[in-house]
């Protein structure tokens, strides 16, 4: 540390929920802190202080990987972008692990719903490219999905939505906003070819979504979840379902 | 008896980033039974932070660009250090390997007439590098991650190597890891792995590295007999950011300087004019006015020498700094806010936009940013044959960063994305050919109960130091002794650190128990670090002469019998040995290229 940082440091409470899948409570350590930190370096410095082996996920430490989602005061957030100047002075700053998955250790938890998810999503599936070798899409065309392509998978949309916050049981039939964006994002995709529909709301429960947008509030890439891809998806999807044209060919088909 | 979970695969691909997961599509492809292995969970390996591009001459926005170009830019970018067989293939390859990546789902900005859009970048003599807005690597990393998913390949995420286990013959017969989330040990038996580990720059205290980047791969190739080529070759990103304290190192895109940002020094001068050397003269603007028009014309005019190589900018900006000329947090600014409107910077660059303004309170379409170099890649790596990415020992293979020699002396920018595909796929299809003609031999048993041992040493030794000491230690010993400019005193003084703490290394203690403990993994990180720290500091003190990424000051120019010359590092006991050997002869047809264009 420099002597200009020194200058700079005061200290601070962190409150670090830490256990594992028995059970466990929140720690409280005083730490010191610099201008400009934020709470994963005052985890860091934890870690190389007073408390080695307390498990953090992290990887690029600027708000590009999503991996050190946790709670700080309740709210989803990636712990490299909450600044601690940002918090009321002199209060303590209480950090917890996401709350829709089971912890594994400390902060860390076990996120692996969202890779069951993931591998349930029919694959995209292109069409052929034009003679000479190229795919051809213009610009505006490719903006849609573009945006839901940013998603870090940081998982804080999955953890906040209120229709598995609260309700394990829910999990089976909803694969949470990342996933429905997911399907909204291939099926805006100039190139592909499959119809996921009908799938979006009845495989990965889009219906259960109720648009109360808390995905789109704790996105760290301001992604308009909420407003560019569910209730798009759901739109595309009420036109795909009860139009009578459509409606009557499923039917008939299905009758056969 | 060691508890040990056991699995049996054709191919094993160590990493999760670009590289290899590029190697496990191709060998599933071939119909090998593949496995991937990571530290991290599977879609954050440090290929999402790759931000401007990936280098390929499709010609859709310079229909003069053509594979030739292209090799040419890699090869005196790399001051002619290049594998040049590497950079041909590199070269011709890497636009079938991105227009591949539109087929698995990928998005890149176009062209008004619907082609993929390319951009400028430093060294590169067309506008070249396929893009999603500065956000490129995840594109790329998570196209491969979707593609690795519906091929149904195992990912083993959150699980590190930290041995490979080999025959009798020498040859690789699988690995040997922990499960970081549980502590407990695995195996798998394979004839081919594939390494693909990314970088060393966790060594360093400035880096844009993430934790991840502790040389597992260099460090497992040499304990297993494989040999490293060119370690003193560290890139210095000449534009990472500087303050706020905890961000220092973070990366700034070169896509800044591409899209129309310039740097300054505190007095407001643009003095990367200053820095133009002999080589690179001819192709580079002499005046702003000819740099500026370079941006609409590119045909009339010369690069800035913003856009000057890497190697180049970084220490012209480390000059600039030592001189007193920096900015108020000891970097140079980087302004673009001048130069280009908001809305146009807010487009081509939204993530430096969010990245400044979240961390550092900087508005980036109004201010300028305090940049300054920071370790970003190492060119030196795994000794590899240029058609097969094979390593000296049979089975072994290597992709990506953790790779030697394709890109010489210093990495141009765009060039590592499309290297992770081209060379990914290439060792992908060398590891399954080879299962598909050899069996895997019988695991070592000896190997493995040692192996466990020696990872649970640390929990064992009582009084010991915290392993993050001595990270701390190394990091500042490489920084300050073995970073951009370096002497012979010096880096004598941090291979004498480098001694003092292995023997630290070795009496570490660790605190808490095996599940989810990052001290006893860093713990196990460090005998990578030290061991790829040595190699690289040795090389360092061997090479005397500066050229691309390695700077003496006690030997200021480039000379013409090191050009000739490949440093190569291998395991000799507890040591590193080090011999120099010729570097491959490039035919004539490919040496011609250098004379028409010189």
């Amino acid at each position: 540390m420099t002597a200009q940082e020194a200058v700079a440091g005061r200290d601070t409470v962190l409150r670090v929920w830490r256990g594992d899948a028995t059970g466990g409570g929140l720690q409280d350590y005083t730490v010191p802190v610099n201008e400009g930190e934020v709470v994963l370096d005052i985890l860091h410095r934890l870690q190389a202080t007073q408390a080695p082996d307390l498990a953090v996920r992290w990887n690029c430490k600027a708000g590009k990987c999503g991996s050190c989602s946790a709670e700080v005061n309740g709210r989803p957030r990636l712990l490299c972008l909450a600044r601690m100047g940002t918090f009321p002075p002199g209060e303590p700053i209480t950090i917890t692990p996401l709350r829709a998955f089971p912890v594994l250790r400390d902060l860390v938890t076990d996120v692996s719903f969202n890779y069951v998810k993931a591998a349930q999503v029919p694959a995209f599936s292109p069409q052929a490219r034009d003679a000479d070798g190229n795919h051809r899409m213009q610009q505006v065309d490719v903006e849609r999905s573009q945006e839901f392509r940013k998603c870090i998978e940081c998982f804080l949309c999955q953890d906040v939505c209120h229709v598995v916050r609260d309700h394990e049981e829910n999990k089976r039939a909803f694969a949470g906003p990342r996933f429905l964006m997911r399907l909204a994002e291939l099926d805006m995709h100039p190139l592909d070819t499959v119809d996921r529909k009908v799938a979006a709301q009845e495989d990965f429960g889009l219906g259960m979504c109720n648009i109360t947008k808390c995905c789109t509030d704790v996105c760290p890439e301001g992604i308009q979840i909420t407003d560019n891809a569910l209730i798009p998806m759901k739109e595309r999807v009420v036109d795909r379902k009860y139009d009578p044209a459509t409606w009557l060919g499923r039917t008939i088909r299905r009758r056969r | 008896m060691t508890e040990l979970e056991r699995h049996v695969y054709d191919v094993v691909v160590i990493g999760a980033g670009g590289a290899g997961l590029r190697a496990a599509i191709e060998a599933q492809a071939q119909g090998a039974r593949t496995a991937v292995v990571c530290k991290s969970l599977l879609g954050k390996a440090h290929t999402v932070m790759a931000e401007g591009g990936i280098a390929a001459a499709m010609g859709n926005v310079y229909a003069e660009d053509s594979w030739k170009v292209h090799f040419r830019d890699t090869m005196r970018g790399g001051k002619m250090l290049n594998h040049w067989r590497m950079a041909q293939l590199h070269a011709q390859e890497a636009p079938d390997r991105v227009r591949e990546l539109e087929d698995w789902g990928a998005l890149f900005d176009r062209t008004p007439e619907g082609l993929i859009s390319q951009r400028d970048f430093g060294g590169h003599r067309y506008a070249r590098l396929a893009h999603v807005g500065d956000r490129t690597g995840l594109e790329l990393l998570r196209t491969l991650q979707q593609r690795t998913v519906e091929l149904g390949i195992d990912v083993y995420m959150e699980c590190t190597v930290t041995r490979l286990l080999t025959a009798q013959d020498g040859s690789v017969s699988g690995a040997f890891g922990y499960w970081r989330e549980s502590g407990r040990f695995i195996a798998w038996q394979a004839p081919s792995v594939v390494l693909a580990t990314g970088g060393i720059g966790k060594s360093y205290r400035v880096t844009s590295n993430s934790w991840e980047y502790t040389g597992d791969g260099h460090s497992l190739a040499l304990a297993a007999g494989a040999t490293l080529v060119n370690m003193e070759f560290v890139q210095f990103h000449p534009t990472g950011m500087v303050w706020p304290p905890s961000v220092r190192g973070i990366l700034v895109t070169e896509s800044v300087r591409g899209d129309g940002g310039v740097l300054k020094n505190a007095a407001g001068n643009r003095f990367m004019f200053d820095y133009i050397p002999d080589y690179f003269r001819k192709e580079t603007a002499e005046t702003e006015e000819e740099a500026d028009r370079w941006y609409t014309d590119k045909r009339n005019n010369r690069r800035p020498p913003e856009l000057l190589p890497r190697d180049e900018v970084a220490r012209a900006i480390n000059s600039e700094v030592k001189a007193g000329r920096g900015s108020p947090h000891g970097g140079v600014l980087l302004d673009i806010a001048t130069r280009r409107d908001a809305d146009y910077i807010k487009k081509r660059l939204p993530s430096m936009y969010h990245q400044f303004r979240e961390l550092a309170e900087v508005d980036i379409t109004s201010e300028a940013m305090e940049v300054g170099p920071t370790c970003h890649y190492v060119m030196g790596g795994v000794e590899v044959d240029a058609e097969t990415a094979a390593a000296v020992v049979p089975g072994l293979y290597a992709a990506g960063e953790v790779a030697g020699g394709m890109h010489g002396s210093n990495r141009l920018g765009g060039n590592s994305l499309s290297d992770l595909l081209v060379f990914g796929k290439r060792a992908g299809a060398a590891a399954a050919q080879r299962a598909k003609q050899v069996t895997a031999a019988a695991l070592d048993e000896d190997a493995i109960s040692e192996a466990a041992a020696q990872a649970l040493a640390p929990f064992a030794r009582e009084g010991g130091e915290n392993p993050y000491t001595v990270q701390r230690d190394l990091q500042d010993t490489m920084n300050e002794l073995v970073g951009i400019i370096r002497t012979h005193a010096e880096v004598q003084q941090a291979l004498d650190r480098i001694e003092a703490l292995k023997v630290r290394a070795k009496a570490l203690t660790v605190e808490g128990h095996r599940q989810y403990n990052p001290g006893w993994h860093l713990a196990l990180d460090l005998p990578h670090m030290l061991r790829v720290s040595e190699c690289i500091a040795r090389a360092a003190l061997e090479r005397q002469e500066s050229r691309g990424g390695h700077t003496r000051d006690d030997y200021p120019g480039p000379d013409p019998e090191w050009a000739q010359i490949n440093v190569i590092c291998s395991q000799d006991g507890e040591g590193i040995a080090l011999h120099r050997q010729p570097l491959p002869v490039m035919p004539d047809e490919l040496a011609e290229i250098f004379e028409e264009s010189s």
